[in-house]
């Protein structure tokens, strides 16, 4: 039953997301910080529910902004993938997991997002989108992943009663 | 031992000299003697007094700072109370000066019927200008409908649900408004892009316009009434290749700081898809 966290906790995450976070723009990007939460989560030793975690997550995103509902849930689905394959690769670095899943996932989603705008017609350039927007946006979403490793973290060890061995 | 004169005599004696020397002291004759006396007496008194208010003080001082303390947090949270209040009415007086704003713009256009809202959040990807109001279907907003402040235009509505809606901002980079140069009485178009900024496109090479043209609403297309205020026009670039000139547009709103807009709820866009010709095969 304390899985079930997860529908109050990102509830919070997509609050606080729309409420502050997108008001707070480096650039013209700003930190993605739902997707540094699935990806702090997917990458905690004996966590099973990423996947419905990322599902929740994106659909979440999905119906609150204006891309495609399926564009967010797409992305944080491959991040999560490529986080298990990770994790059972380089589970000895955790923290270098974690910045390359936020990277790489925050990538995945932003050359998401600018196909998808493209191909509806909207008009801009790539090197902008991906200078102005995409680079900032990476370099938040790296700096608020070290703060979410260790909370998510000790929210794992609490629904699963593992010991902390960290 | 004998005495030499009698006890009575004695007294008699004892009484006048103490007479005697109370007659002189009253009379000023002891008053340097009585000075020095009481000089030495004071100081003295005073050494001791004060020797005895410092031992007092000693034991005592503990209960001051006690009770010293807890006036002081006492204060303290006062303070912070007050501090509490005048952030609050500071609050209160800005967004009491934003709807007074809002009201004499509503008041300067009696044909529209406005709704006020609060902007409470705006969308989580970083490539979409859109803001989202706590008003929706409920309160009778539908899609479509413009969103404006007293300063100008900010947008429309995108997306409605019971109590919210999203509403599309013309800085959004999918966002196309036919405007029109006041002074030059023609019309553009006016594009959003990504990094807020907006640009006007479509002027023909052959207008004379000038930096600072204001920026109106065409009405055009029937997304927008005529006549909202957009911007003005600076950064104009005129280049002979080109088909048409194309300049920047500095807008009368701020899009960072939007707390509180303006529903035009009495404007019912016209859809005019069905009008525009269908290439057949």
């Amino acid at each position: 039953m304390k899985e079930l966290v997860a529908l109050p906790l990102l509830s919070l995450v997509l609050i606080v997301q729309l409420a502050i976070v997108s008001r707070i723009p480096v650039l013209g990007g700003y930190a993605d910080l739902m997707l540094v939460t699935l990806a702090a989560w997917s990458l905690q030793d004996r966590v099973e529910t990423s996947w419905h975690w990322a599902i929740f997550g994106g659909i979440l995103v999905g119906w609150s902004s204006a891309l495609p509902w399926f564009v967010p849930l797409l992305g944080y689905l491959l991040m999560v993938a490529l986080s298990r394959l990770l994790v059972r690769r380089i589970w000895q670095a955790p923290l270098l997991a974690l910045f390359v899943v936020v990277f790489l996932g925050s990538l995945i989603v932003h050359i998401a997002s600018i196909l998808i705008l493209r191909l509806t017609g909207t008009s801009f350039l790539i090197a902008d989108a991906l200078s102005i927007i995409t680079l900032p946006s990476l370099l938040v979403n790296l700096f608020l992943a070290l703060p979410a490793f260790p909370i998510l973290r000790d929210l794992a060890v609490w629904i699963y009663d593992i010991e902390d061995e960290l | 031992m004998k005495t030499i004169f009698p006890r009575s005599l004695q007294t008699t004696i004892i009484f006048l000299v103490v007479g005697g020397i109370l007659a002189l002291a009253l009379g000023g004759f002891f008053s340097s003697a009585s000075d020095s006396f009481g000089n030495s007496l004071i100081s003295a008194q005073t050494w001791v007094s004060e020797r005895y208010i410092t031992i007092r003080d000693f034991f005592n001082a503990p209960n001051d700072i006690v009770s010293l303390q807890q006036r002081n947090a006492q204060l303290e949270s006062e303070i912070s109370g007050l501090q509490t209040q005048v952030i609050q009415l500071q609050q209160q007086l800005t967004d009491t000066q934003v709807l007074a704003a809002l009201v004499d713009f509503s008041q300067s256009s009696p044909e529209s019927v406005y709704k006020a809202t609060s902007v409470i959040g705006r969308d989580p990807s970083p490539f979409l200008h859109y803001i989202i109001i706590n008003s929706g279907s409920n309160d009778g907003i539908r899609r479509g409908m413009p969103v404006v402040t007293n300063q100008g235009l900010v947008g429309h509505i995108d997306a409605v649900i019971a109590d919210a809606a999203r509403v599309q901002l013309i800085t959004d980079p999918a966002s196309a408004v036919n405007v029109r140069l006041q002074n030059a009485d023609t019309d553009a178009l006016l594009a959003g892009s990504l990094t807020g900024d907006l640009a006007l496109e479509m002027i023909s090479q052959d207008l004379e316009v000038q930096e600072g043209d204001v920026i109106l609403t065409s009405g055009l297309g029937g997304d927008y009434p005529p006549d909202l205020l957009v911007g003005q026009l600076f950064n104009l670039r005129k280049r002979d290749y080109e088909l048409f000139q194309k300049a920047s547009v500095q807008s009368a709103v701020d899009f960072s700081r939007l707390e509180i807009v303006l529903v035009i709820m009495n404007f019912k866009p016209v859809d005019i898809a069905p009008l525009i010709p269908v290439e057949t095969p």
